[in-house]
């Protein structure tokens, strides 16, 4: 097989690659936009539990 | 607005619940004519509107009519939807009639029903002259009177559970047009194709069985959906 | 045990973080089998060309579009009636993953329209109801991210996707009805020819791999949108994330 044939997909490679291109393109947004945002909880709660004291963190059982 | 009180001399059967909001919105909404005469001269404005964008051509304005008139209802409905519940919310009257003794569904109902006769009912009265406007026959303005009669009933009836939900909600009016255009959909389609069918020469009944149909299922279920969201706005 | 011991943020926050992994791996490698099926191992479409592999994404996005709002409409009852918290969070982290794939079935059907009926966009019965979900996932998010009050937020959404969701067949019976009065706007959606078993295949498994991602990003949000509604809840001071 032929990967500039492949690629041009009969000369509609426009519409194909358009809709993968923008399906690959939004998903891997997603992940890093969700990554980013349970990161930032993640980050506000260690933050809050510095500030209220960091003897607290220690002692909690693992 | 507190000046009409919610008490009046109570009846102990649960129909009072909605006479008693219906009566009361009813004075407040003859009341303030402004507001009532607002709706509809919005309505008649943008409706006339359409003819200066488009053009003059009566084949052209007699195809739009019936989606032109529809389209502007709905709007003309939706923009009066915060006076279903704004003011009442603001002074309290809202969570008063929430703890009164009456169940809050069939107090939705009253209010909806005291809306629909403040704006529904007088945007069908009106519809027909501008129907003309748009070179539309009497058979065909029949019809668009009873679709917009069965239909913005369910426009009021949707659109108060909209109202409710967005009770206090910066942003609210543009906000609950989001909410509630996309649920409209149906009536429009309805409402509007019962015109153009009567206008192609098909029987409008279906389209008007239809709505009519929505507004038996809208009468059973939006007073609880509504009061459901009333209690959530009030909490 | 229960499963309901899991209706507690505080249970279900590290078991989501468990099944997070999983799910994403299995979606990756569904995705590639999937993928691999439909550009390579599936023939040409005699009628529509290769343009049609376009369908391997456009079906299954329009799938979890709708089967999402479907899922938060079965939280939304839960809320209501169990008023349990995790369900209200698992609407409001279902429904940007529902509201993507739905546009991505708009935007892949409007590129698989145009080469292969003329027009990027027909006011055809499937396509209008699509958009009209679109419109109600951006309600839902509207009202969510207007009411600041999280508790009243929760409920005023599972409402309203409930009652959405009762409109949902109505809106689609009124488009499909509203579509046969009007003939000349419309486009014949149904396949012609016999869809050959490779490509049946490819559909079916690229839809398991959305669904799998599906499953593995809301978790993934949810677990974010409890430490946002609770961080300072006592459980969480527990939880290995926020230690080291």
């Amino acid at each position: 097989m032929n990967w500039a044939d492949f690629l041009s997909m009969d000369g509609r490679g426009f519409y194909v690659w358009g809709s993968f291109g923008a399906f690959l393109a939004a998903i891997v947004i997603e992940i890093v936009l969700v990554r980013l945002r349970i990161h930032r909880a993640q980050q506000a709660v260690r933050n809050s539990l510095g500030q209220a004291g960091s003897s607290a963190t220690e002692k909690v059982p693992r | 607005m507190s000046a009409v009180p919610v008490n009046q001399p109570a009846l102990s059967t649960p129909e009072s619940g909605v006479w008693i909001t219906l009566v009361r919105d009813t004075k407040l909404a003859i009341r303030s004519k402004g507001e009532l005469a607002q709706a509809l001269a919005f309505f008649i404005i943008v409706v006339s509107l359409f003819p200066l964008a488009i053009g003059p051509e009566a084949a052209i304005l007699k195809r739009i009519a019936a989606g032109v008139v529809w389209v502007c209802a709905l709007l003309a409905v939706m923009l009066t939807l915060p006076r279903l519940f704004q003011s009442d919310y603001l002074d309290g009257t809202l969570e008063q009639l929430a703890l009164s003794p009456y169940p809050l569904p069939l107090l939705c109902a009253g209010k909806m029903l005291a809306h629909w006769l403040s704006t529904g009912v007088p945007l069908a009265l009106v519809a027909p002259v501008l129907g003309l406007q748009f070179g539309l026959e009497a058979s065909e303005l029949l019809v668009m009177v009873a679709g917009l009669l069965l239909g913005t009933p369910v426009l009021t009836m949707l659109g108060a559970i909209g109202a409710a939900l967005v009770l206090g909600v910066r942003g609210g009016s543009i906000l609950m047009a989001l909410l509630v255009l996309p649920l409209y959909t149906p009536v429009l389609i309805f409402g509007a194709g019962a015109v153009e069918a009567s206008i192609a020469g098909i029987d409008a009944m279906a389209n008007l069985s239809l709505l009519a149909a929505m507004l038996l299922f809208g009468l059973v279920t939006t007073p609880f959906a509504a009061a459901t969201a009333v209690k959530i706005s009030l909490d | 045990m229960s499963l309901f011991k899991y209706s507690a943020p505080s249970s279900f926050y590290p078991l989501a973080g468990k099944l997070v992994p999983w799910f994403g791996v299995l979606a990756f490698l569904l995705a590639v089998g999937g993928l691999y099926l439909g550009l390579f191992v599936a023939p040409e479409d005699y009628q529509q060309g290769e343009v049609y592999r376009i369908i391997f994404i456009h079906v299954p996005s329009a799938w979890m579009g709708m089967f999402i709002y479907l899922v938060m409409a079965m939280y939304a009852v839960l809320a209501l009636v169990y008023q349990t918290r995790l369900s209200a969070m698992m609407m409001e982290a279902l429904a940007p993953t529902g509201m993507m794939f739905t546009a991505l079935a708009l935007w892949t059907g409007a590129l698989w329209g145009k080469p292969t009926w003329g027009t990027y966009w027909a006011f055809d019965a499937r396509m209008t109801s699509t958009l009209i979900l679109l419109f109600l996932y951006v309600g839902y998010l509207a009202l969510m991210n207007a009411i600041e009050d999280k508790k009243r937020a929760d409920k005023a959404g599972a409402l309203l996707v409930l009652v959405g969701s009762i409109n949902v067949p109505i809106i689609y019976f009124s488009v499909k009805w509203w579509n046969t009065l009007h003939q000349g706007a419309s486009v014949s959606l149904t396949q012609g020819n016999k869809m050959a078993a490779t490509m049946l295949a490819g559909m079916l498994v690229m839809a398991l791999a959305c669904w799998m991602y599906s499953l593995a990003v809301s978790l993934c949000r949810v677990r974010a949108i409890i430490l946002e509604r609770e961080p300072h809840a006592a459980w969480v001071k527990h939880i290995r994330e926020v230690q080291a």
